[in-house]
């Protein structure tokens, strides 16, 4: 799973260039961007790039973690065992995916505990997806085939990202996500083929409230996008939010027909000059509202990982502190 | 050995994995762990869920020693004009030349 919100943070003034020998240093830094080059983490780097980076990563780490609760929630209520093993794999691959990119991050010079506090104290953001909630079983399957696979259109690009950690963090989540999307789209169509009519209309119900809020992961519209451009510069964004949001508008509207659901648009329409689905207005003002903290479920979701953080902290420091005695044994012995 | 450090952050650990037999162990990523043995437990959980491997080694990140990307270019570009460490760089007969 995966962060829109990437592209949404404060906005940070470039602090004016301190010497020509930090001028010098960047522009070397831009034209090893500008040749395709790679940047590892004890490179010398922009500051901005530094900061836009570990923003970016760390967000995108919270919203792995995060994004296991609303699946958690169908865990002990999963149909069948065959889809809770699923089930329990995929919100596992989740808690990796969160932790490659806390490592990732980390190269950047940030702590964990930073990070994780950040998290916490609600100043660092994670996607907005997962503050809606999951009301029925139809939305595991509908998270796996609409969120995961918005996400994989988003993170197919990161794996050719300029910052080296990053980019190979996410060659493995790529690899993993597919599993993701499949599943999802397969526990729904088991329940589309061989289902009742009241399961087909939950598979319904639950697309048409997953589908705008997925096309709202790939984030504001170009025009308004806050870090769009300095992103690309940098070679941290390949493809811009509207290309990537559009890719997978055309993809998922063929799935949905093979599916047998369709998609809550009114106006969403192949059109053979363009070459693309067209698709009615997003509503912005709602992922606004959602992102700024009013979702549905954003109070919930964050109490429960600081209560996750809070009841661990006995665990945490038990094992270190038999880790220490160990240690104080063994230089002993 | 890794010293368990006075934060109350668990050290940091880098995770090699041997893709399978016959292979080298590879560097895969890192990971917090209060010790090697839970280090070694956590890498199989976040590191190799599909099979990944067929063994892991984790070290303390504290204790790799690594070149300075600043000295690459004295380190490594003299071997540049050094083209005679190569086989290429010998023409022989043809006779003999899949040598």
């Amino acid at each position: 799973m995966y962060t829109q919100a990437m592209d949404v943070g404060p906005k940070e003034e470039r602090k004016a260039l301190r010497s020509a020998e930090e001028a010098q240093l960047e522009q070397r830094f831009d034209e090893r961007i500008d040749a395709g080059g790679l940047i590892e983490a004890k490179d010398w780097m922009p500051d901005h790039y530094r900061k836009t980076l570990v923003r970016q990563i760390s967000q995108h780490a919270h919203s792995e973690i995060v994004g296991m609760l609303p699946e958690g929630n169908w865990v002990t209520r999963a149909p069948t065992l065959k889809r809770k093993t699923i089930l329990l794999a995929k919100i596992q691959d989740e808690a990796g995916h969160g932790l490659y990119l806390y490592s990732a991050a980390e190269t950047l010079g940030v702590s964990r505990d930073e990070l994780l506090a950040a998290l916490h104290s609600g100043k660092a953001k994670y996607s907005s997806i997962f503050n809606y909630p999951t009301l029925t079983w139809a939305d595991v399957g509908v998270i796996g085939w609409l969120v995961d696979g918005a996400a994989i259109m988003n993170q197919v690009p990161l794996t050719r990202c300029s910052y080296a950690p990053y980019a190979r963090a996410m060659v493995r989540i790529c690899r993993e996500e597919s599993f993701h999307q499949r599943q999802g789209f397969d526990a729904l169509n088991v329940m589309m083929r061989e289902g009742t009519p009241a399961q087909r209309d939950m598979v319904q119900d639950a697309v048409n409230r997953w589908w705008w809020p997925s096309l709202m992961m790939f984030g504001p519209p170009d025009a308004e996008s806050v870090h769009g451009t300095q992103s690309t510069r940098w070679g941290i964004k390949r493809i811009s939010n509207d290309d990537l949001r559009q890719k997978f508008i055309d993809a998922t509207a063929q799935q949905a027909d093979v599916l047998g659901v369709s998609l809550p648009d009114p106006l969403l329409k192949w059109n053979e000059a363009r070459g693309h689905y067209d698709f009615g207005p997003i509503d912005w003002a709602e992922f606004w509202r959602v992102v700024g903290g009013h979702g549905a479920c954003n109070q919930e979701r964050l109490a429960a990982r600081v209560k996750a953080w809070d009841d661990g902290a006995w665990v945490r420091e038990a094992a270190l502190a038999h880790a220490r005695k160990q240690h104080t044994k063994e230089q002993a012995a | 050995m890794n010293t368990p450090t006075a934060k109350n952050e668990w050290p940091l650990w880098e995770v090699f994995v041997r893709p399978k037999a016959g292979l080298e162990h590879k560097h895969c990523g890192s990971l917090h762990a209060p010790d090697a043995k839970m280090a070694l437990q956590m890498a199989r959980e976040v590191y190799a869920r599909r099979q990944e491997g067929t063994s892991i080694w984790v070290l303390p990140s504290s204790q790799i020693t690594a070149s300075d990307p600043g000295d690459k270019d004295m380190y490594f570009d003299p071997m540049e004009d050094k083209v005679y460490r190569h086989p290429t760089f010998y023409e022989l007969p043809q006779a003999v030349d899949h040598m």
